[in-house]
């Protein structure tokens, strides 16, 4: 079967690969986290505590052994599948990063989607119609896109929709508090709250996603778009666009067969870099719309020096980058199919 | 589904702090966890209740009333008090509180280590053999020496009382005192119990029907979310669609309160200062200190970093004729007076030192830090603002007290001013970051901390420790911070010395 199927073994290949990446990752972390200034027995002892229950806390801990035997303790635990307990959240580091990372990645692809429907039709257009309103409005959204900082657009959207109109629900998270959570199969709400038939919840859950997902969206919009426009422009000015329309090929079958599937690839690869970066960049709106997602967390835990739970995020993100990186290979192929895995 | 229609019996409250334990006695228990220990557990005693300035009403620190204790004696040497428990006091499982529990639950609190034991430590309980239950309904504490600080220590957030048999059940041997257990399933018998929490989210508490340690709470539920960014926290509350915002800067809680209901309480027995470390030579001069002192610009600092809410700390009379604290220093901004003692001092040259902050709180640190660099230039003393990330402040400045001029914040619990001095002012302890040491201060700490105040020689030997402490400056103090709580549509706010929200009082209007 191996043998048989060349995007199989590749695929296999691409994960073995990832093993030395991954294990790479698994020591940094730890040495970055034991780099990190301040002493977490200091701040995890409380507001009055004096030397001695310092100590205690460093021994209760596990921060008087040796850095070595600390690593080896973690590594066995992490062999097992435990993460180890966060200390600034009070419960294991696997249970937070189940419960927190569906939270940002629903908002990461739901920002991302709509980024997509947006930028790539608006590029698209803008390419085709160099130096047109078209065009101008392109170049307006994607400059204010990439200016506005998301912690402002986010503030500005709350002041605009919800307190000045009033339409957007309050910005509390995921779900008001008059919902009830869903039942946890993804941890997707929207996906969860439609396996129950829960609609009444599955619209709770998507108008609290609306302002959120549309702060990141503006964000991430602007590279999609851009690249979306140079790339159409570059296949459209090529010389098989031209034979193309020689040969008296319809617009429509030019611009979609043949030049915006050229273009696609450079989109495709931005789409992935901007999502990795959206996912551990969206921390402002997180806070802003009290998001409970990884992202926040992550920042919370390295303020206080929580060495499990950073680790924990890094190596769940250098997990997720392995995969989406395979994802983006395997999409590259399935677009153009001169890219083959034979050749790699 | 919707849960449950809102109604005038349900309120909600933002914060922006996280809950990361319901037990207090757990290591690593953040603040804003505190507020479980108050809400859902109950102590033998509590304090009164007193308007507080600046709005609302405080707990009273004078008066101490019955929570699960009916009744208390002290003997007459002071070193045995007696507590009666109310007898139809249950937990909420239904079983009746038994002094066996409280036995249990203080032999706890002093035994796990850490901050609980330390709070308990001054109280003068540091052993579990000083703690009887003689009968069901009758407990003993003895103490090794009579102390005034005693009573009101149990009425701290600590020394609650926990279902001890529902607790051991679910101990271990590794965990004798179900840390793991309690950490996530509160057993208490307190107004309120703890209907569904989502740790980083939010805190769902639902009234105890039960509850016989005070009259029973208006709402039957409240629910607390966390909400991180203060700029959301204002506009949820302004529109009315949370009740109560906790905890709001004061920058919020100055623009709001001409629209709704702030309450700007200053917080008991804490002062922010700035900190001239001993340790650092310039600073052992007490001419230098004393031009700090005089340089500072008080009003402006006070302005701009609270933006007026608290109490000014500064411009007070010399003579000492009340023992009321924190005081106004006799201090005030006049650089002529700054320049003369700079003069005067061995480093009439000027000098150059780090002006240390913390990135946690540089909301009120960097605005003062600031002015206090540009007032200090005008000295001769050249000022680099160091800003240490939060996770090192503690450590930096509390533990290694190796910042040469820094600002420190602390508060006491327990609102008498030797308590305050007992932390801050006695050396080597914790808050004393300046590693100040004077041989009066010592003695007069150590001879008031444990004495009645209404002992005759209390008044005049606090005196005396107020007249040393602002004639030395280890802290010049500069202003009282106040906790901001701005409320709409809600009645009964109490301020607490442990900055939490009690919830039991409050009512909707």
């Amino acid at each position: 079967m191996l043998a048989t199927s060349p995007r199989l073994r590749a695929t296999g290949l691409r994960i073995v690969q990832a093993i030395p990446v991954v294990i790479g990752v698994v020591v940094i972390s730890f040495l970055l986290t034991r780099a990190l200034p301040g002493d977490p027995a200091v701040y995890f002892a409380g507001v009055a505590a004096d030397a001695d229950s310092i100590e205690q806390t460093r021994v209760a801990m596990g921060l008087d052994k040796p850095m070595a035997q600390q690593f080896l303790i973690y590594v066995g635990d992490l062999l097992q599948g435990d993460l180890g307990q966060s200390l600034s959240s009070g419960r294991s580091v696997a249970e937070d990063l189940a419960k927190r990372l569906p939270a940002s990645l629903e908002l990461t692809l739901t920002a991302l989607l709509l980024a997509i429907a947006i930028a790539v039709p608006l590029g698209v257009l803008a390419a085709t119609r160099p130096g047109t309103w078209v065009d101008h409005l392109c170049r307006v959204v994607v400059t204010a896109g990439v200016s506005l900082p998301t912690f402002f657009t986010g503030i500005l959207l709350i002041y605009v929709f919800y307190y000045l109109l009033g339409i957007a629900p309050s910005p509390l998270g995921r779900l008001d508090f008059i919902y009830l959570d869903p039942d946890h199969v993804t941890g997707f709400y929207l996906i969860d709250a439609a396996l129950m038939g829960d609609w009444e919840t599955w619209r709770g859950a998507a108008k609290q996603l609306i302002l959120p997902a549309g702060t990141l969206a503006l964000f991430t919009l602007a590279p999609i778009a851009r690249m979306t426009r140079a790339a159409m422009l570059s296949a459209l000015s090529s010389d098989f666009i031209r034979t193309a329309r020689a040969a008296g090929l319809s617009n429509r079958t030019v611009l979609f067969r043949y030049a915006f599937r050229n273009a696609l690839l450079p989109v495709v690869t931005t789409l992935g870099m901007v999502f990795s970066f959206a996912l551990g960049a969206n921390v402002l709106v997180e806070k802003v719309f009290a998001w409970p997602g990884i992202g926040s967390y992550a920042v919370e835990a390295l303020v206080v020096s929580d060495y499990a739970a950073v680790q924990g995020f890094v190596l769940a993100m250098a997990l997720l980058f392995v995969a989406l990186n395979l994802v983006i290979d395997l999409l590259y192929t399935a677009i153009d199919p001169r890219i083959g895995f034979s050749s790699k | 589904m919707p849960a449950a229609a809102q109604g005038s019996d349900t309120l909600v409250v933002v914060s922006g702090q996280t809950i990361n334990s319901l037990d207090l006695h757990r290591s690593g228990t953040s603040r804003a966890s505190y507020q479980v220990g108050v809400n859902c557990y109950d102590r033998l005693v509590s304090f009164g209740t007193k308007e507080a300035p600046g709005g609302g009403y405080s707990f009273d620190y004078g008066v101490v009333e019955p929570e699960l204790a009916e009744s208390w004696t002290e003997s007459d040497d002071g070193l045995t008090l007696t507590f009666k428990l109310k007898p139809d006091a249950k937990f909420w499982d239904g079983r009746k509180v038994t002094a066996a529990d409280v036995k249990w639950s203080f032999d706890r609190a002093v035994s796990v280590g850490g901050f609980p034991s330390v709070q308990m430590k001054a109280g003068g309980f540091v052993r579990p053999d000083q703690f009887e239950a003689v009968d069901d309904e009758t407990f003993v504490i003895k103490l090794d020496f009579p102390s005034k600080l005693s009573i009101p220590d149990l009425a701290v957030p600590v020394p609650y009382i926990i279902n001890s048999v529902e607790a051991l059940a679910n101990a271990t041997e590794e965990d004798p005192w179900a840390l793991e257990y309690l950490h996530m399933t509160p057993a208490g018998s307190g107004a309120f119990k703890i209907a569904r929490w989502t740790p980083g989210e939010q805190m769902v508490y639902e009234r105890n029907d039960d509850w016989v340690g005070g009259p029973l709470p208006a709402l039957k539920r409240v629910v607390v979310r966390e909400v991180p960014s203060p700029a959301t926290r204002r506009a949820l509350v302004e529109r009315g669609d949370v009740q109560v915002a906790f905890d709001i800067p004061d920058k919020d809680a100055a623009e709001l309160a001409e629209t709704l209901d702030v309450f700007s309480t200053p917080v008991v027995n804490c002062m922010f200062c700035l900190c001239p470390n001993f340790a650092f030579e310039p600073f052992q001069d007490p001419d230098v200190r004393k031009a700090l002192a005089y340089a500072i610009p008080y009003a402006d600092i006070f302005q701009a970093a609270a933006y007026g809410r608290g109490v000014p700390l500064w411009g007070g009379e010399e003579e000492i004729n009340d023992i009321a604290w924190p005081r106004k220093s006799q201090y005030y901004t006049d650089l002529e007076k700054a320049k003369e003692h700079m003069a005067k001092s061995g480093f009439a040259e000027g000098f150059d030192v780090p002006l240390s902050i913390s990135l946690d709180l540089v909301s009120w640190m960097e605005p003062t830090a600031i002015l206090i660099q540009e007032a200090l230039g005008q000295i001769g003393i050249t000022v680099e603002i160091e800003k240490i990330p939060g996770a090192n402040w503690r450590t930096a400045s509390l533990v290694e007290k190796r910042l040469p001029l820094h600002l420190e914040t602390f508060g006491g619990w327990l609102d008498t001013p030797d308590y305050y001095f007992f932390w801050a002012y006695q050396d080597g302890h914790l808050f004393n970051s300046s590693n100040y040491r004077n041989e009066e201060i010592e003695e007069l700490t150590n001879a008031t901390l444990h004495m009645p105040m209404d002992d005759p020689e209390y008044a005049p030997k606090i005196k005396r420790m107020f007249e040393i402490v602002l004639d030395e400056l280890p802290r010049i103090p500069l202003y009282q911070p106040a906790l901001n709580v701005a409320a709409n549509g809600v009645d009964g706010y109490e301020f607490w010395f442990h900055r939490q929200l009690d919830i039991r009082p409050l009512k909707t209007v």
